[in-house]
């Protein structure tokens, strides 16, 4: 029994059972603070086909053995690209939120490209790289949205200054679009945004489909054993760059969603950080920096966005100040150290 | 044919500019950005005068995780913390001068010693990858250190000085007034120079360091860090205990970021307490890349090389952004541009470089098992 229990918990980490201790804490007080359950499950609900797409990209990365894609804010940034753009040519609904996707994909095969030829020249230390070519395209791309010529009267700011505004509005344009379709209502406070989850359900399956098909198998060969797969004439560098535009487009068209979701474009510093939650959601579900799943994609987001949600409410109601920002840095930050103090794989 | 290039088929000079291709970047950038910001030589000399005298401490913290091969120690903003904490316990207590700030020191070098010890054993469970470690590692602090102070002091840890307190009665306030020991140390030994005043003491505590850092190679645990920076397998076979060594390169580390620390607040005045910890390693770390350093070498000179280098970038970088667009806050995303450009750029160059090297000697075993077995 003692070793049964051990061994769950050597399979499941210490960690993730902290902190989902802590999250059935939390639904079990949630009555006794006076906050309504069933908001809160909404909430989550939300949050999770707001974020999902985000965490969802990560996986090809892990899958050919590039590791965690800390450079994420590459995605992000074309995806804001492409957001930006659709507001700019006035597209409103369906077609302005199809349009912003089809030039964010435009720029993030692009820039997933190019990052995946410098991520080839330094096999072994992606992740330190990608953490700062993360940071310095951010930091590029906010003397952009200075410079670049926008003229929409929505996006700049509004007394003669010139440039982009911190935060874009996009409502008027494609707000909750997705969310909105579909929609079904239970009762007065739960709503289930059927849009925004399909969506996340259908972009799921395809990078499902995709790691089945010859490519696909092609790539977990390469992340699984390298030599292995030089020696099976497979294309090592190819498939390393293929997986990493895939990541790339992904993060692209899950920054749009989350966008339509929140009804804001975040500029200049906000995506600085935005890489963190996201690696730290995916090891929170059960990933490591070697290996990942579908499956830890949505326990992931769904344990994460569970604890953003509930820590805020009920605990700032019971010691009466907000602690959530404080949690929040503690537990992705500690996640994320955690999972790369333990790389069993040795690299020679 | 190009990934050899890069090790064997070069001619010196472009190994140099290679080697040596962030530094130069940086001279043509400073080169054009100075006339355009139009601002006076003694003014520039002041300010960097100040400069150096704040930021060099913290850049020479980062020598010798390098020596022990662990890279740039991104950790270092623990030490930071651990000072910060010092200062927030002298100014509730309100011991000012020389005396505070030596207290100061005295109340967080154990909480250095302890946080870099902390960081040492997390590191060495994560070889190969130190610096992503340290980086995420400086970041969950930064959350242990917001509950610390933000929800624990004046809460668990009793704080008497209200004026610190914020007005929920528990945390410390955003901004902390360091009133008590502004430029103590810079103003010890008074000594003007025309305009400018030159902060004696600082700079000789920067020689000190200086120094101890030339003796501290010399030592049998400087030349055992070499070996360990070396190759961790040919130390552990002549008797050095690996674990250990690495663990010490960063407490050592860590105490003097703690100092160093200390010391750039000193200078400045005030403490942001929430943020002034936060950057301090990437602009460290930046620097010392600048100054011509790389993740496996970095000597004294980079230092002095790096901050002059960089800060005059920080300078002129505001200015220049305003002359050429009219707007300040240009320059402002451009040097911070710069500082994480300069860190991807070299890490990316180190990285590559160390896999053509590690490829080229692969090929080498494999050309001499060829010709050994066609004997």
């Amino acid at each position: 029994m003692k070793k049964k229990i051990q061994n769950i918990i050597e399979n499941f980490g210490l960690p993730r059972i902290i902190i989902f201790l802590f999250l059935v804490l939390l639904f079990i007080l949630t009555p006794f603070v006076g906050i309504r359950f069933d908001t809160s499950i909404n909430d989550i609900i939300v949050r999770f086909g707001m974020n999902g797409i985000l965490v969802l990209s990560l996986i090809p990365m892990v899958k050919t053995g590039c590791g965690l894609n800390f450079g994420l804010q590459l995605g992000i940034i074309a995806g804001i690209l492409g957001a930006v753009i659709s507001i700019e040519m006035e597209m409103i609904g369906f077609t302005g939120f199809f349009t912003a996707i089809g030039i964010a994909i435009f720029f993030a095969v692009i820039f997933g490209f190019l990052y995946g030829l410098l991520l080839n020249k330094v096999k072994g230390d992606e992740m330190v790289v990608a953490t700062y070519v993360g940071f310095s395209s951010v930091s590029f791309m906010s003397i952009m949205w200075l410079m670049l010529p926008f003229k929409s009267p929505n996006m700049i700011w509004a007394y003669g200054g010139s440039g982009l505004r911190t935060t874009i509005n996009t409502k008027g344009y494609w707000f909750h679009v997705l969310t909105d379709f579909l929609k079904i209502k239970i009762g007065n406070y739960i709503f289930f945004p059927s849009g925004t989850i399909l969506f996340f359900a259908f972009l799921t399956f395809l990078v499902w489909a995709f790691f089945k098909t010859k490519i696909g198998t092609a790539m977990i060969v390469v992340g699984s054993n390298t030599d292995y797969a030089n020696s099976c004439g497979i294309n090592v560098d190819k498939m390393r760059s293929i997986s990493v535009i895939l990541s790339t487009v992904i993060a692209a068209i899950g920054i749009i969603v989350y966008q339509e979701s929140f009804g804001f474009i975040q500029l200049y510093t906000a995506p600085l950080f935005m890489a963190f939650p996201a690696v730290a959601a995916l090891l929170l579900g059960g990933a490591t920096v070697g290996k990942a799943s579908i499956k830890n994609v949505i326990i992931g987001v769904f344990l994460f966005q569970s604890i953003l949600t509930m820590t805020p409410s009920v605990v700032s109601n019971i010691i009466k100040s907000d602690m959530s920002e404080t949690i929040r840095i503690i537990l992705s930050n500690g996640m994320i150290v955690y999972a790369l103090t333990r790389i069993t794989r040795v690299r020679t | 044919m190009r990934k050899k290039s890069l090790t064997k088929t070069m001619n010196p000079s472009v190994l140099f500019l290679i080697n040596y291709a962030v530094p130069i970047i940086f001279i043509i950038l400073i080169a054009f950005a100075i006339p355009l910001s139009g601002l006076s030589g003694l003014y520039f000399i002041r300010e960097l005068m100040i400069r150096l005298s704040r930021n060099s401490f913290l850049i020479l913290a980062l020598l010798i995780p390098v020596m022990a091969g662990m890279g740039m120690n991104f950790s270092i903003v623990l030490g930071a913390m651990a000072g910060e904490i010092g200062l927030i316990f002298i100014t509730d207590w309100q011991i000012v001068g020389i005396s505070g700030m030596l207290l100061a020191i005295l109340i967080s070098t154990p909480i250095a010693v302890l946080l870099g010890y902390f960081a040492g054993i997390v590191l060495n469970r994560a070889k190969g990858r130190e610096m992503v470690t340290g980086f995420m590692l400086a970041f969950f602090m930064n959350g242990i250190y917001q509950l610390f102070v933000l929800f624990g002091m004046g809460n668990i840890i009793p704080i008497s000085n209200s004026s610190i307190l914020l007005p929920r009665g528990y945390g410390i306030r955003n901004t902390i007034n360091l009133l008590g020991i502004r430029q103590v140390l810079d103003k010890l030994i008074p000594l003007k120079i025309g305009d400018i005043l030159i902060p004696v003491a600082t700079f000789l505590v920067i020689a000190t360091l200086c120094v101890f850092i030339t003796w501290f190679r010399k030592t049998k645990l400087g030349q055992d860090m070499r070996t360990v920076g070396q190759d961790n397998e040919v130390a552990r076979v002549s008797g050095i205990n690996v674990e250990n060594t690495r663990v010490l390169s960063i407490v050592i580390s860590t105490v003097l970021a703690c100092y160093g620390q200390i010391l750039f607040l000193q200078n400045i005045g005030t403490m942001n307490t929430y943020q002034s910890h936060e950057q301090v390693g990437v602009f460290a770390i930046a620097a010392l890349l600048v100054g011509g350093a790389s993740v496996a070498k970095a000597n004294i000179p980079n230092v002095f090389i790096g901050v002059i280098l960089f800060h005059t970038m920080f300078v002129v970088a505001p200015r220049a952004g305003k002359a050429l667009m009219g707007q300040a806050q240009l320059g402002e995303y451009f040097r911070v541009f710069v500082s994480y450009g300069v860190i991807a750029f070299s890490l990316a160059l180190y990285a590559w470089r160390k896999r053509v090297e590690k490829e080229n000697e692969r090929k080498k075993i494999m050309n001499y098992r060829k010709s050994i077995l066609a004997k």
